[in-house]
């Protein structure tokens, strides 16, 4: 089920005096399956983007279809749309609630009306998935460390079988072992499910190792949409609006410039191991030539 | 004895039913002793909720250890005649850039920590200025906090502990919530304070590659320090802090996996240029 933006703009404080303007005229397709990363400088609107997803925010002006649809006309079912585009927000606190973990991740399926077997069963695979163990299924969300109340966050919106997946900063406070688990989690389920996984991120090291097309935002604006190689290929105007390159990506721009003939486009570790590698084969290959 | 040192702490969190009974004991910090000199920077890594954030609350008597004790600047923090005096020579710096400033104006919130210890007005004004000079921030000091970026505003709460005049610093993954460009001004910033200020710096981060500038690492797993040495030494052992939850630089993960593949490059490297000038000789044991 895809969606499309078009032309949307969102202005926050619109009748006050001090109107901000964190999304402007903003044009995209999302087609079902991707694993899109949204990368941008804090404040260049990605929160606000991804809540026009499933319609918790509505647009200033322009419009949003969901399979076709607009989902601002009086017909159209919002509280469908909110089963079938999860979103995880930025501070997990703002979606625990109730008063243990196992309840909290009931309430989004239990809205949906289905039997209270299929919503526990629902709820129970979830935390299985996210990888909270039993023990902490009955105590409360809010006892929970900062790891925890992500996992316990993204299940409650997994439990729902979203068809979209939207992930706003999920991995930020998480020690390196945590990141990768939530994300290698979330590439398996992507795979496994062919759903739409949507990642808000400020590791460039991350959206480049997991995602297919990288959204990059910029004052309210799409700066670039595209491949993470042909994104990232633009490292110094990144830089100029407050991101950057892979670590990796600059550790082979600099053997290029140093007269190693490797690619300076790559985005991950695999890549650059293979390329070094690659570039020493050769040179071993010329020189037995040369004998 | 160095500007901070911990001797045999230990720190338990104690949980109690409503009737006061004891429902159960973590024990966050389990028998740690370290010496900091002054001037060091020294870096504190562990996955989530190995110990860090309730040893660096030791360090400026928002915490009292069950066992053992801890020195700031030479004075017991268990005394409290020494609570202010501790405070001030050790400043905290948390993670949430949205809820350490109060002010309504940059500078007035940079004021405010001399104020309350009663520095004279004039002298405050000059701290003032100094300590957001320090931080690259004087520029937006008749700004709204509220309308900083994520890496400003921690600039500003650097700026607001450093006007305490303090002679050591801990901050505590003071980048987490921040963009790369962010990172990198609190980092730079940090790093300043250190090699110009000679200010002994404890930094907790999950970003390996802000650790590489540390004089020292201690890495903590179960509330113990269970590695400690130069980044270098720290970062050689790419296995063991898998194991811990934690990663190396992507550099010195590329130098690992190269050498695994055969490269005969040396451990631990820290830098593309060290990466670059190891390849080299790579080159030249071809030719
Ligand atoms: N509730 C709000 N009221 C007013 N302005 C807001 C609100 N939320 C966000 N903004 C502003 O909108 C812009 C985009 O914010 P946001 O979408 O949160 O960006 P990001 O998620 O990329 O950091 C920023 O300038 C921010 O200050
Ligand atoms: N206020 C608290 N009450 C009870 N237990 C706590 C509290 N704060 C932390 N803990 C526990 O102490 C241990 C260490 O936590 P912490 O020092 O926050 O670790 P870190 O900062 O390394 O993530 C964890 O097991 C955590 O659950
Ligand atoms: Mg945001
Ligand atoms: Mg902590």
């Amino acid at each position: 089920m895809p969606i499309i933006l078009d032309k949307v703009s969102h202005i926050y404080g619109q009748d006050t005096n001090m109107p901000v303007k964190a999304l402007n005229n903003i044009n995209l397709v999302i087609p079902d399956g991707q694993f899109i990363g949204i990368i941008g400088h804090t404040g260049s609107g990605k929160s606000t983007l991804v809540q026009h997803l499933n319609g918790l925010m509505k647009a200033t002006s322009g419009n949003i279809y969901f399979n076709g649809e607009d989902i601002d006309d009086n017909d159209f079912d919002k509280k469908k749309l909110r089963s079938k585009v999860g979103l995880v927000f930025q501070y997990p606190e703002h979606q625990l609630f109730e008063t243990d973990v196992f309840t909290d991740v009931c309430f989004g399926p239990k809205n949906l009306g289905l039997s209270k077997k299929e919503v526990e069963l629902r709820a129970y695979e979830a935390l299985k998935l996210v990888g909270l163990e039993d023990e902490y299924f009955y105590q409360s969300p809010f006892d929970l460390s900062g790891g925890q109340k992500r996992r316990a966050a993204i299940a409650g919106v997994l439990a729902m079988k979203p068809q979209v997946l939207v992930l706003d900063e999920p991995t930020a406070g998480l020690d390196p072992k945590g990141r990768d688990e939530i994300l290698e989690q979330i590439a398996k389920l992507q795979k496994e499910t062919g759903i739409t996984v949507i990642l808000v991120s400020h590791s460039m090291d991350d959206v480049a190792r997991y995602v297919e097309r990288i959204i990059v935002m910029n004052r309210g604006c799409v700066m670039y949409d595209d491949v993470p190689r042909a994104v990232f290929r633009h490292c110094v105007e990144l830089e100029r609006i407050g991101l950057a390159a892979p670590q990796v990506t600059y550790i082979m721009k600099d053997l290029q410039a140093h007269g190693y003939d490797v690619g300076d486009d790559v985005t991950t570790i695999d890549e650059a191991k293979a390329q070094i590698k690659d570039y020493f084969a050769r040179l071993a290959a010329a020189k037995k030539g040369n004998r | 004895m160095g500007i901070i040192k911990v001797k045999d702490l230990v720190f338990e969190y104690i949980r109690r039913d409503e009737e006061g009974n004891v429902e159960g004991i973590t024990t966050a910090v389990d028998d740690v002793s370290f010496d900091i000199k002054q001037g060091d920077f020294v870096a504190v890594l562990g996955h989530n909720g190995s110990g860090k954030s309730t040893l660096a609350k030791h360090l400026n008597a928002i915490l009292y250890p069950t066992e053992g004790t801890v020195w700031v600047d030479g004075k017991d923090t268990q005394n409290d005649a020494y609570l202010w005096q501790i405070r001030q020579t050790a400043g905290m710096v948390f993670q949430n850039p949205d809820n350490q400033i109060i002010g309504q104006i940059v500078e007035e919130d940079v004021g405010f920590g001399p104020e309350n210890m009663g520095v004279p007005t004039k002298e405050i004004w000059e701290r003032v200025e100094e300590s957001l000079k320090a931080v690259g921030m004087y520029e937006l000091r008749h700004h709204s906090p509220n309308k900083l970026s994520g890496g400003q505003k921690q600039r500003v709460s650097i700026a607001g502990v450093i006007a305490m005049h303090p002679k050591c610093i801990i901050l505590d993954e003071p980048t987490a919530m921040l963009d790369p460009q962010g990172r990198k001004e609190v980092i730079r910033a940090v790093r300043a304070l250190n090699d110009v200020e000679n200010i002994t710096v404890i930094l907790i981060t999950h970003y390996m590659e802000e650790v590489i500038y540390a004089d020292k690492v201690f890495v903590m797993d179960k509330g113990k320090i269970t590695l400690q040495g130069t980044p270098r030494e720290v970062f050689s052992e790419v296995e063991r802090l898998k194991e811990l939850r934690l990663d190396v630089p992507q550099v010195t993960l590329l130098a690992h996996e190269l050498g695994q593949e055969g490269f005969p490059i040396p451990k631990g490297i820290l830098t593309k240029e060290e990466l670059r000038e190891a390849l080299d000789g790579c080159v030249n044991v071809l030719f």
